[in-house]
């Protein structure tokens, strides 16, 4: 038992626990954010645990940062009231609900024959580096055409939220 | 020494965690949230996997972060549509006053 591995487990329950708490928190829409960003920074640890350090600093200052907060800007701009899970209505919702138990069994059990070794790391891995060097080689096409996305998406949010369209 | 299958069963977990959000809050911010927390979900599967293989599918003994480069794709998109999502509920507020989804079902068949 070293503390990186007794490590991923505090952040897997941290993880696991704010996210049924987001989902299962009818009353607090505020409360259901925060517990967004628990689950957000416990998911940067495990990056961190996984040697994927920028991408760990990128979370935190994309999804802590940039987008919880913009979540927390709606919910407090906008007067909510508290809403309650309604009954199943559609059949078929129960299939589902099997079809997804059926899946974390399986899952689960394969989980249960213990797990694979990591190979040692290559130098430099995961660092801004060699992620900088394959961003703006390999997949220069990927960084034009999100750069392409963000703006449309910049101009499609200024037009829905504008009030009226002249 | 991390897990790097149970980071993947992990990965499992949070993603039927956010799909059973979407499929049973009526609160339009929360099904967002729950949408993001699908994505992240898939982002912890690519990173534990790059994990796995740190050297790319061919193993040649360089560094590969083919699955990290991924990760910063999904966040970005993610981005993107957490602005245009909030900017639709923005403006089903301004339309309905109310922010269920029970309260928008034109389009429904």
């Amino acid at each position: 038992m070293s503390v990186p591995f007794v490590l991923f487990y505090i952040f897997a329950a941290l993880a696991v626990v704010s996210a049924l708490a987001m989902i299962l928190n009818v009353r607090n829409t505020v409360a259901s954010v925060m517990s967004l960003v628990v689950t957000m920074v416990s998911l940067a640890g495990i990056y961190v645990l996984l040697a994927a350090y920028l991408v760990a600093a990128i979370q935190i200052m994309v999804y802590g940062g940039a987008i919880v907060v913009l979540f927390l800007f709606v919910v407090m701009l906008l007067n909510l009231r508290s809403d309650e899970f309604l009954p199943a209505r559609q059949r078929w919702m129960k299939f589902a609900g099997a079809l997804l138990g059926v899946f974390l069994l399986v899952e689960g059990l394969r989980l249960l024959g213990g797990f694979h070794e990591p190979p040692p790391l290559p130098e430099g891995f995961g660092g801004y580096r060699l992620l900088g060097l394959s961003l703006y080689t390999d997949y220069l096409l990927i960084v034009e055409v999100i750069s392409l996305l963000l703006t449309a998406a910049i101009v499609g949010a200024l037009i829905l939220a504008k009030r009226e369209i002249d | 020494m991390v897990p790097v299958d149970h980071v993947i069963g992990l990965s499992a977990l949070l993603f039927v965690i956010g799909l059973v959000g979407v499929m049973t809050r009526r609160n339009l911010i929360v099904m967002l949230m729950s949408i993001e927390l699908m994505l992240n979900a898939v982002n912890l599967a690519f990173v534990g996997f790059n994990r796995l293989w740190p050297q790319g599918p061919v193993g040649a003994g360089e560094a590969s972060l083919d699955g990290q480069v991924f990760v910063l794709t999904v966040i970005a998109v993610a981005a993107a549509e957490v602005a245009v999502g909030l900017g639709i509920v923005i403006s089903m507020f301004r339309n309905r006053d109310s922010v269920n989804i029970d309260d928008v079902s034109l389009l429904r068949w």
